[in-house]
């Protein structure tokens, strides 16, 4: 089969029209898990099919497209998406944040503020909050139309009392416009600050699940909390080693096998962006790489 | 609202049919603030029907279950709305299930599970949550070091005695008891049976209590219905009704407990 075959964006008028309506659906229920029928994609499951069937909903032919994962634009499941909507669709891509239309993200928030003509498409394992806690969906529908959330305390409670303080580092329950408890998606609580108040269109989709849920431009989005024991968006304690930043959220990674590690800025355009900019962090001097790779053997002759 | 003079509950005809066989058909009586109530009969005679239905688990097909409001005064649960009626059992009314596994969450801890019920009613202070809930597990003589372990980790009738906790917490008026102490042994049934009569007593409790166990009621009842093929044959004082039987199912329950 040629690629023209395909409809714009791979999925039929139909299906999209669906989709939509959906997704119309979530943003004027902000937080509310609008159920819809979701389609078999040409990926498994966990691979943001849900995330997928969104952005095919939203991409217009014009549109400049990027795919996160984790923060980086670079990763299996970034590449692939993005390939896929460069054959399906044929729209720009791009690894820039502040270039792109739609962004379709695993796990991340771009470190760059959004703007209001920005679309970000959050890919969601498991949009249920209260999943792990109730099992039964007739149950936690229910908790939901009838606002029942004393459960989600429960689980923060259940938190501290074992490890003396909210030790929830992703997927950090949200509460909407006073209303819905929401799952932000994996996204390190770092993130959750981001959620509320943003100037772009948050959509989330989750494919197995078969669920889209919205959060509108500027809505209020609050991370749920004790009152002796605050909501805390938390990151290492290190500066980014390739770019020095501060403020960005950081991924560990495993230098070599005698204990050494670096932190980098997990949102690699964010990064690159900032080494352009002629910062630098502490493990990004070529001179010192030389140095290590100098030492080395050295130390094996020993 | 409430008065002493007026009933804390009040049934009126309550009628559950499954189909063309009889759950509890006509029951009527009307429970006052501090009274505890028994409700005895053979296995399938209905008793767990009528307390479901009045609990709000099962809905009943008539009759009127009308409960003295701290806000509105008295209203018919059956035609409340379903929030309304969840709300009240989360803070006025409270249920204690045979099986303790039925009513706790079985993978949060003792503490998490005492603070449920005060989380669902809007406590956000973890430090007075877990301090009410220390002191609850301490109430129901459980001791304050296991309040981060998890159920499973209890016995039996640390189990059960949880549960009562976890339903008092939120200082209810009236408490719905199905077979409290069945599947306990006989020595575990003696300590929570005193547990609950200390506490019916201190906190005032109304109670009703559905049980097969004659023994039960004789400690904690103050009135008593019997109950066979879902129609209550007898009703009255404890004592009386067990002293002195008089309807001829009433004379053969009480003639069959064994006397040691």
């Amino acid at each position: 089969m040629s690629e023209s075959a395909y409809n714009f964006a791979y999925l039929d008028e139909q299906t999209k029209r669906m989709i939509r309506r959906a997704i119309l659906k979530g943003l004027a229920i902000p937080g509310y898990q609008v159920p819809f029928a979701s389609r078999e994609m040409p990926m498994p499951y966990g691979w943001g099919t849900g995330g997928v069937q969104v952005s095919a909903a939203v991409l217009h032919p014009e549109d400049t497209f990027k795919v996160i994962d984790q923060g980086a634009d670079d990763t299996t499941n970034a590449v692939s998406i993005r390939t896929f909507f460069e054959k399906t669709a044929q729209v720009k891509t791009t690894t820039r944040t502040s270039e792109a239309r739609v962004i379709q993200t695993r796990h991340r928030i771009p470190e760059e503020g959004l703007t209001e003509d920005q679309i970000l498409v959050y890919q969601v394992p498991i949009p249920e909050p209260l999943r792990f806690l109730e099992p039964r969906e007739s149950e936690t529908r229910k908790m939901h139309s009838l606002e029942e959330y004393g459960l989600m305390h429960v689980k923060l409670y259940e938190d501290i009392s074992r490890h003396g303080h909210i030790a929830t580092s992703y997927a950090y329950p949200v509460k909407v416009e006073d209303r819905y408890v929401m799952d932000p998606s994996p996204i390190p609580k770092f993130d959750n600050p981001k959620l509320g108040d943003m100037a772009a269109i948050q959509l989330f989709g989750a494919g197995r699940e078969q669920r889209i849920y919205a959060l509108p431009p500027y809505t209020k989005a609050v991370s749920l909390d004790f009152e002796d024991h605050p909501f805390e968006a938390s990151k290492a304690d290190h500066p980014c080693g390739l770019c020095g930043a501060e403020d960005s959220y950081l991924d560990e990674v495993i230098v070599d096998d005698e204990g050494g590690r670096m932190f980098v800025c997990s949102d690699t355009d964010y990064c690159e962006g900032r080494r352009a900019k002629g910062f630098v962090g502490a493990m990004a001097a070529t001179d010192q790489m030389a140095a290590t790779t100098m030492t080395k053997p050295t130390l094996e002759v020993l | 609202m409430s008065r002493a003079d007026q009933p804390l509950l009040s049934v009126k005809s309550l009628s559950k049919f499954y189909g063309a066989h009889i759950g509890c058909k006509d029951v009527s009586f009307d429970l006052y603030p501090g009274e505890v109530m028994g409700i005895v009969g053979e296995s399938g005679s209905g008793k767990s029907t009528l307390l479901n239905c009045m609990a709000g688990h099962l809905a009943p097909d008539r009759g009127e279950v009308v409960f003295d409001t701290r806000a509105d005064g008295p209203r018919d649960t059956v035609q409340m709305s379903e929030p309304e009626r969840r709300m009240l059992s989360r803070t006025d009314w409270a249920f204690v299930h045979q099986h303790a596994r039925d009513g706790l969450r079985m993978g949060v801890s003792a503490g998490g599970n005492v603070g449920e019920r005060l989380m669902a009613v809007g406590a956000r202070n973890y430090g007075d949550i877990r301090g009410k809930a220390t002191d609850w597990l301490q109430r129901v003589e459980i001791s304050a070091d296991r309040v981060d372990d998890r159920p499973t980790t209890f016995s039996g009738g640390m189990q059960q005695r949880l549960q009562i906790a976890r339903n008092l917490v939120t200082g209810p008026r009236l408490v719905f008891m199905d077979e409290p102490t069945g599947g306990l042994d006989v020595s575990v049934q003696a300590r929570l049976l005193d547990l609950v009569r200390g506490l019916v007593r201190d906190m005032g409790l109304s109670a009703i209590i559905v049980t097969h166990d004659l023994a039960v009621v004789r400690l904690l009842a103050d009135r008593l219905m019997v109950m066979k093929s879902g129609h209550v044959v007898e009703a009255g004082l404890t004592d009386q009704v067990l002293d002195d039987p008089q309807h001829a199912y009433s004379q053969l329950l009480v003639s069959s407990v064994l006397q040691v």
